[in-house]
């Protein structure tokens, strides 16, 4: 062990020391290391098994401002590799266990914990932070942080202001292979620019769940598909729950009975858990590999240390090691991080169809058949739809009404649908007076 | 990176998102140019909300002519990187169509791509009714009649639409 005063001299080499690796911004200075400890806030989303080693990475490198974000609670599965959580924690919220354990074992650091999810939180919360790491498994979360950050973007006469960018670092693994990343929202390839990466979900054709089994797992299938709703064996409407062991025992007898009508071997409890509840595997040394990448990473981004990976990096250690990294590229059309909000000027007193008209008339846009939606309150709000039918006669009326009384207001954003674009454009409103 | 932000609360602030997601984005575009055939309608019961709508189809060709068929489409948050989930609301005496309303169409589960569209579902549902393949059956009865006695199978189908057993199994009618 370090005597205390020692404890950040191998961080202090990297900090106080020029290198041929350095950011062109950087200056060494021993108050490089104060600003990572006393100003950087870091937020971590998810406090499983790339979460427990993030934060551990994050803490032992001089992090202290850290916060974590999980939905999750702590499952007897987890224990394997989930090294921040003993038994005595399972049931208990994963981002309180991860944030007191570290707490605790690293001195002077202070993780802030969310028990929630990340939906839970607006803009005011995210804009506050200096750097977001994610350690997710769902494609879902991802794209909603992705969007999140994208909208915290701020524009100048079209220019991005860059304090408004908030870097990504993501991480990701599947059984023994994964990925990290570094998104520059509004730079370089968001999360949407590469959303074919992720693997498709399997969906197995449902006549051959109905008719034709092969596998075992159209065996569960069948049952989590098409049996469960029919026969609700826990009251109508009960969803499946993959965590309660009932549920998963009715889907697995279930399911070995329709295996052994059709000569299938392989129905197991495990199996059927596995594919109710879509279970990855993972493996811890994958888990730590990519964490230490992405904390690597938001060390280079927070202290400008070494320039940051460009951009993409994959890892696969099924075979020997293989890993590469290559520069992912910015979609050009992304319906995330193509577009900058165009300003768009009306007045309170403008009827919506003067808003339309000047979309298709004016020059600039010249729109066939405008479609117009609105964020209002964190709601969307369908402002026009030309098509189809039923709802452009609902809504119809709104093309009478002004400005004002549709609840816009200046600041807010426009989405705009139309033919001439691949992709919905998003509007920023400008109110004249 | 050095300069400062202004501190945040740590107290939780309920979300309220200035932009819409990509899935909404995305649907808003695939509603505003869906190009509904003639014999097709669409119910939104909450204009707002585009993610959950209704699809009445009403084949003026075929077997199921005259017919009235509702489909339910929601839309989840990983759309397009997912498909909708559509479910037939209508009874039907249909090879690739479940009693429980399960539709088995390629596009819907192991064929889906984002590039595809709502529209590209609802000519996918309106061929299905145009040429039900008992090739991938979903109702086995159903098919194995198609296949094997065309007039049977015809004559089942106005029955049904006009409200009566086959086998034991009653079809409500659903004659437009």
């Amino acid at each position: 062990m370090l005597p205390w005063g020692e404890r950040w001299g191998e961080v202090r080499k990297l900090l106080e020391r020029p290198g041929p690796f350095t950011h062109p911004d950087f200056e060494p200075s021993p108050d490089t290391l104060k600003m990572l400890q006393e100003n950087m806030k870091v937020l971590v989303i998810g406090a499983g098994g790339l979460g427990c080693e993030l934060l551990k990475d994050l803490a032992l490198m001089g992090f202290t401002k850290l916060h974590v974000i999980d939905m999750d609670t702590i499952d007897l599965s987890n224990l394997n590799r989930q090294f921040l959580f003993r038994k005595k924690d399972i049931g208990e919220s994963k981002a309180k266990v991860a944030a007191e354990f570290v707490n605790h074992r690293v001195k002077g650091c202070h993780v802030t914990y969310y028990y929630n999810k990340i939906q839970d939180f607006g803009e005011d919360f995210y804009r506050s932070f200096h750097l977001v790491v994610c350690g997710l498994d769902s494609i879902v979360a991802r794209r909603w942080i992705n969007g999140m950050l994208l909208s915290l973007l701020c524009y100048e006469d079209g220019m991005l202001e860059q304090n408004s960018v908030i870097p990504l670092v993501d991480g990701g693994t599947e059984g023994f292979k994964g990925n990290a990343r570094v998104v520059l929202p509004g730079l370089t390839a968001c999360i949407e620019c590469t959303l074919d990466l992720f693997p498709p979900q399997v969906n197995f054709p449902l006549c051959t769940i109905a008719h034709t089994p092969r596998l075992p797992e159209h065996c569960i299938e069948y049952v989590r598909i098409l049996l469960w709703p029919k026969e609700n064996p826990f009251s109508s409407e009960t969803a499946i729950d993959g965590d309660d062991p009932q549920h998963i025992n009715w889907i697995f007898e279930k399911a070995q009975k329709r295996a052994a009508e059709y000569g299938i071997s392989g129905v197991t409890y495990r199996l059927t858990q596995g594919v109710v509840k879509r279970i990855i595997p993972a493996v811890a040394s994958t888990n730590a590999v990519i964490a230490a990448a992405c904390a690597t990473e938001a060390f280079k981004l927070a202290t400008s240390a070494c320039t940051p990976m460009n951009n993409y990096f994959v890892f696969n250690d099924t075979d020997g090691i293989y890993t590469y990294t290559y520069e992912q590229e910015k979609k050009e059309d992304c319906v995330a991080c193509s577009q900058v909000p165009q300003e768009l000027e009306m007045k309170l007193s403008d009827k919506l169809q003067d808003v339309i008209t000047t979309l298709a008339e004016s020059l600039q846009y010249q729109m066939k058949k405008p479609g117009l939606t609105a964020m209002i309150a964190g709601k969307t709000k369908s402002l026009y739809l030309h098509s189809p039918a039923s709802i452009e006669e609902k809504l119809r009326p709104n093309l009478k009404k002004t400005i004002e009384e549709l609840g816009l207001q200046d600041g807010m954003e426009l989405a705009v649908a139309d033919v001439t674009s691949p992709n919905t454009v998003l509007f920023r409103i400008k109110i004249k007076t | 990176m050095k300069n400062q932000k202004k501190d945040g609360t740590d107290a939780p602030k309920q979300g309220t998102q200035k932009r819409a997601s990509a899935a909404q984005l995305r649907i808003t575009k695939d509603i505003n140019e869906l190009t509904l055939p003639k014999t097709c309608d669409t119910e939104f019961p909450d204009p707002d909300d585009l993610l959950t709508f209704k699809l009445i189809i009403c084949p003026d060709e075929g077997f199921y002519r005259g017919g009235r068929f509702v489909f339910s489409f929601k839309v989840g948050p990983n759309y397009p990187h997912e498909p909708p989930k559509v479910k037939c609301e209508t009874m039907v005496y249909h090879p690739n169509i479940d009693l429980e309303g399960n539709v088995c169409l390629n596009i819907l589960r192991e064929d889906w791509k984002p590039v595809l569209t709502i529209n590209s579902i609802v000519y996918g549902l309106q061929y299905l009714f145009l040429e039900p393949n008992p090739e991938d059956p979903l109702n086995k009865e159903a098919a194995e009649v198609l296949q094997n006695n065309r007039r049977l199978f015809e004559q089942n189908v106005v029955k049904t639409m006009k409200g009566g057993y086959i086998g034991n199994v009653y079809f409500d009618r659903c004659l437009k």
